[in-house]
Parts: structure tokens; sequence; C-alpha cells
């Protein structure tokens, strides 16, 4: 068997700790990778090798728990899904951009957590019945038509590569509405009224204007673009319904 | 152990040099510039035409000055650069559900682009052009 290529790794790492420091600093560290690890496997092995106080989150290590998010060179990514081979020269690792550090690479997701709360991304049965009555059925087309949307991880990336909700923290941010969008779609949910106090609002879609970093950055191809475009038609929908139409309740 | 988390800053006036697709994205801000200012020509030429022969005249000749052609082509590429971005943006807008599949995102937009040129072919028409 051909023994696997190694590879000497220069990371420069954004250290924040909050015990001791006032500002972040960019540590260096070299690190001998194999070439077909990742950002992760490298980070893991400055934490075993050469120091065990770097601090950062990870999980799965297969692009599946949404855990690992960092800024890798200045772009939103897994780290277990970062390929060493994909990098040249010193590769710069540091917190998910518009979170607040908590120490080193860890950043605090409370503000998205709250965020993705207010949008109730859950099921609000149309009619609920007892569970005698058998399951929710659905159509595999009625299936798809949110399918896209349910495949988000939660990783944050979209969050940090949106410029909008780096300027505008109230915004409510690409994964949580496109969440609601997904549920809004599900031909069995009846929650859409209850979601929109939050979505079609200033801090709901209207504050996006469509950069569509969000999607550029998705780990799991959701596109939150898509999902916030067509939420803006449908609540200016709703607006010409209301307001034009007399007696239109959307 | 004191929880004390840092704040970085989003820069409020260079975030967008941070990322090329930050930099498209302003580019395709900064065109709608150009549009509006046609836009504007437009409504100083009917003013100009609500004026009288002479003064439509005048307009019409300070049009073909050398200043006024290089803001036209800069106000055209940048409406059709503008446009271009708006009809590739439509199929993330408008998804077309057909059974269990979408019809595809290009037939969305070279709708689009075919109802452009169509329209834009009228136009040509009712100007005289042909």
């Amino acid at each position: 068997m051909t023994p696997l290529k190694e590879r000497l790794v220069q990371l420069e790492v954004l250290r924040y700790n909050p015990d001791t420091d006032t500002e972040a600093h960019f540590q260096r560290y070299e690190v001998v990778c194999q070439e077909e690890w990742v950002v992760l496997d490298a980070l893991n092995k400055v934490k075993a090798d050469i120091d065990p106080t770097l601090n950062y989150r990870w999980s799965c290590h297969m692009a599946v728990c949404g855990s690992c998010g960092m800024m890798i060179n200045g772009e939103p990514k897994l780290s277990c899904h970062a390929f060493l081979r994909d990098y040249e020269g010193v590769i710069r690792v540091e917190p998910l951009a518009h979170f607040p550090v908590e120490r080193d690479l860890v950043t605090a997701p409370d503000d998205f957590m709250e965020k993705l709360k207010r949008v109730k991304p859950y099921m609000i049965p149309k009619e609920k019945k007892p569970i005698s009555e058998g399951e929710y059925k659905q159509t595999p087309a009625q299936l798809m038509k949110f399918r896209q949307y349910s495949m988000c991880i939660n990783c944050m990336l979209c969050y940090a590569a949106c410029p909008q909700y780096g300027l505008t923290p109230s915004f409510i941010g690409p994964a949580a509405l496109t969440l609601a969008h997904r549920y809004n779609q599900d031909s069995r949910d009846g929650g859409r009224a209850e979601r929109q106090e939050v979505v079609a609002t200033h801090e709901g879609v209207w504050e996006c204007t469509f950069v569509g970093a969000c999607s550029e950055v998705c780990p799991a191809q959701v596109d939150p673009a898509s999902a916030l475009q067509q939420m803006k038609i449908t609540s200016s929908l709703d607006w010409i319904v209301e307001h034009l139409i007399p007696g239109g309740k959307p | 152990m004191s929880r004390r988390p840092l704040v970085r800053e989003c820069p409020p006036t260079t975030w967008y040099f941070r990322q090329p697709r930050y930099m498209r994205y302003m580019s395709r801000e900064i065109t709608s510039i150009f549009v509006g200012a046609y836009c504007v020509l437009l409504v100083v030429g009917l003013q100009r035409l609500a004026d009288g022969p002479m003064a439509w005249e005048g307009f019409l000749l300070a049009l073909q000055s050398p200043a006024s052609i290089v803001f036209q082509i800069l106000a055209l590429v940048a409406a059709v650069y503008h446009a271009a971005t708006w009809f590739n943006a439509t199929q993330k807008a408008m998804p077309i559900q057909i059974g269990e599949g979408f019809v595809p995102g290009k037939l969305i937009s070279g709708a689009h682009y075919a109802a452009w040129a169509v329209l834009s072919l009228i136009v040509l028409i009712l100007a005289g052009v042909f």
C-alpha cells in the first residue's frame, strides 16, 4: 500500500481568552498533516501535540452536525469539510464572523437560537386530530416542495456570510427564515399566519437585500436566498390582498 | 469563570472589500445609479419637449455631445448588467414545480431573456427603427 503523503501545514489561528485578553490575536502553528486531511484534523493535531489550550467546537467530522463552522481564509466553512489540499501557504482560521467570540474559535450562538425560536420552526398542524385517526399523509410531490429547505444543519455559515446580518444584527437571518419557509411550504402545516408576524417585517425578509452569499456558502445546498425571495413575493401578495382588495384577508 | 464574549464589528463602510462576492453585489447595486440617472435624463427630455420645438432641438443637440454619449454608453452597460443579473436571479425567486420535479432554472431565466428580446423588438418597431 502506498504510504499517505505528508505535508507541513502552517495555521494562523485567532486566539481569545476572556479571562486574560482584552482583544484577539493570531497564533501561528506548524503541524505535519496528511495530504488527505481536513482543517479540523490539523486543529485536532495541534490540540493533541502542540497546544492543548486551543478551543473549538466539533462533533461528527462528516458535515452533518454543523458544529465546526469557522472562517477559513475569510470564507465561512465547516472545518471538517475544508480539505487541506485546497489550500496553499498559511491557512488563516478564525471564529465564525458576525457572532461574539466566546473563546478562541468558539462563538456564542445565542442570537441565532433565539431567532430560530421566534419563527416557530416546527409543525403547527392545519387540523389537529387524535393519534387514533392515523398519520398526516403527504404525497411525494408535496414533500418535494419543501424537502430542500429541510436539509439545514443549523451550522450558521449563512449568518457568517451575510453582510446584512453583520451590519444589522436584528435581522432574523437566512437559516431561521428558511426554516420558517420550510414549514410554510409543508402541506400538513397551518402556522404560516403566526410565522408571518416575524417573517414579513423589517427584521424579517425585508432586511434581506439578496446578496446571495448565504446560498453560496451553504454546505447542505439549502439555498436560503431562494427561500427568502419566495417569501418576499408571498408577503407582497398578502399585502396586496389585504390593502387593495376590499374585504381581502391574506 | 466569567462569560465575556468578544464582539467583532462588521466594518460599516468597507465590508464589501472582504469578499469578491460582496464586490459583485455592490457593483450590481451601483448600476442602479446609472439607471436612475438615465431616468432623470428622460424626465428632463419630456420637460424640454413640453417647452416647445426649440427647447427639444437643444436637448437633442446636447445628447450628441461627447460627454453625453459616454454617459449613455455607461448607462446602457449598467442597465444590461442590472437586467441580466436580475433575470439570472429569477430562477431563485420563482421556482416552478411540476409533479415531483422542478422546471430547470435556466429555462425560467431564459424565458425572461426571451421576453426581454421580444419587448425590445416591439419598442424598436414602434420607434420606427426598422
